[in-house]
């Protein structure tokens, strides 16, 4: 049992335990997450339709329509929907913008407990942090590539 | 034969054969719809337990737990001498704040999930030795607080891989004394931390399972004992897919479990939402043992034990830094 590294490490038995996981369903998984994430894009498009039917057009159109999203999304976080529709639905919920209202939502309501200044707001970008990171990252990136061409 | 000595291999024997006079379980909504529902004293409406958050609803489990298995042993508080008892949390806040509403002193144990037989273990060495005369082993767990410390948000949408098992919210506890009532601890297994290289957080069963096989084999070979002497060998949360492995594992060196295997976390829970693999955590074993299987075997249906509960042996940091999961198992042998 000594002299057990990093390298050493019992392939046999890792590659016997692939062999008993239970495979994870990913076409049902699959058809699932295109059915919720059209579904709320749908919404979305209607809310649009809504929107613009009210008299808004253009920026002002495009931000309302995400800011009555992230609401949706915060809301049904916040009675306890969001994470049921989320076990089943996986990427067709985290993608679409109502999945960052409830990454950001949800440590928000979790870390209350441990008071509203360290708890609450410093905790509530521990999931979203790494989104906002890359995604201004990666809209630099974009951005210099652009400026370039 | 192996009775005369007080430890052969990593096996300790007990000679005075403490007992476990009481015992108390709390269990939380979901694991009363399973077969521990009937057998266990306590089981929550709301999974909040009136408390304000679910760290103080966990306290608040084990103290009932504790407070309970004294009650039903027929004991007042200073009869107690000492408490040992741990949880999943950092720093076992549960156990230890549990232990500040009591007078009598406190040992902190941790071993992850196999937390109940290694304070069952422990408390029976100080009464075989003499320095207590009764002790209380008890732990604990809430999905929700190991769900925020070890994973997401409670309600954040994620997907669950079908690997996956689910933190049981109970408590157990129970009375180990001396004297000639009750059911006797015989001898223990100290167990080995095993690591055979499992990284992923998922698959706690696969990750544990060697630990389990090591501890139970190690048991039989100290003790000369077959699997069929025992009417159960019950692991603490390995799962369905870690039991699967568990009965490989043993099989291969020769020691056939698998008429006498029983799992705490596979039975559990009636899988029907996404328990998948079963229930798992410190509070897993502890409320199987503490409710179905101790009742049963002072019903008579169980005469003889193996009680190895597992633990991984993990924090947020280290499977962080890409760490493999060194497991445990501590197994104890009661007998009725």
């Amino acid at each position: 049992m000594t002299g057990k590294t990093r390298d050493n490490y019992n392939e046999n038995y890792l590659s016997y335990v692939k062999t008993q996981d239970p495979p994870t369903k990913h076409f049902k998984n699959c058809l699932s997450a295109f059915g919720v994430g059209g579904l709320i894009c749908c919404i979305g498009q209607f809310i649009r339709f809504m929107l613009e039917y009210a008299g808004l057009s253009g920026d002002e159109l495009a931000g309302c329509t995400s800011i009555v999203l992230i609401f949706l999304g915060c809301l049904l976080t916040g009675l306890g929907v969001y994470d049921r529709i989320g076990r089943h639905a996986g990427a067709g919920s985290i993608v679409p913008i109502t999945g960052f209202a409830n990454s950001v939502a949800s440590p928000a309501i979790e870390f209350k407990t441990e008071g509203w200044i360290y708890g609450m707001a410093a905790k509530m970008f521990t999931v979203a942090g790494a989104i906002i990171v890359f995604g201004v990252f990666s809209g630099v990136l974009v951005g210099l590539v652009y400026l370039f061409i | 034969m192996a009775k005369q000595q007080i430890k052969i291999g990593n096996t300790v024997f007990f000679k005075s054969a403490p007992r476990i006079n009481s015992f108390a379980a709390i269990c939380g909504s979901k694991e009363k719809e399973g077969i521990i529902g009937e057998y266990a004293d306590v089981t929550l409406e709301d999974d909040m337990y009136g408390e304000s958050t679910f760290e103080k609803a966990e306290c608040k489990m084990l103290t009932n737990a504790i407070s309970l298995a004294i009650e039903k042993g027929g004991y007042k508080e200073q009869d107690i001498d000492v408490l040992l008892s741990g949880d999943l949390l950092n720093q076992i806040i549960s156990a230890s704040f549990a232990a500040r509403d009591y007078d009598f002193p406190f040992l902190g144990v941790y071993s992850a999930c196999s937390t109940m037989s290694e304070s069952i273990m422990l408390a029976a060495m100080l009464v075989n030795a003499g320095y207590v005369k009764r002790a209380v082993a008890a732990t604990g767990s809430h999905f929700a607080s190991a769900e925020r410390q070890y994973r997401y948000p409670l309600e954040q949408g994620t997907t669950r891989p079908p690997q996956s098992q689910w933190t049981v919210t109970g408590a157990g506890g129970c009375t180990v004394c001396e004297g000639s009532k009750g059911i006797k601890i015989t001898s223990a297994t100290m167990g080995r931390v095993c690591d055979y290289g499992v990284t992923d957080v998922n698959n706690m069963g696969a990750a544990m399972a060697p630990a389990a096989a090591d501890t139970i084999m190690q048991h039989f070979k100290d003790t000369g004992t077959q699997p069929t002497d025992y009417d159960m060998i019950l692991t603490g949360d390995l799962g369905a897919l870690g039991s699967r492995i568990v009965k490989d594992l043993t099989w291969e060196k020769g020691f056939d479990i698998s008429s006498r295997h029983v799992d705490c976390g596979e039975i559990i829970y009636k899988v029907i939402e996404d328990e998948f693999q079963g229930g798992s955590g410190a509070g897993c074993s502890a409320v199987v043992l503490n409710s179905y299987v101790l009742s049963k075997m002072r019903a008579g249906l169980y005469k003889r034990i193996l009680f190895a509960a597992t633990g991984a042996l993990l924090s947020t940091v280290s499977s962080g830094q890409g760490e493999s999961i060194p497991c445990i198992s501590h197994a104890v042998e009661l007998e009725y």
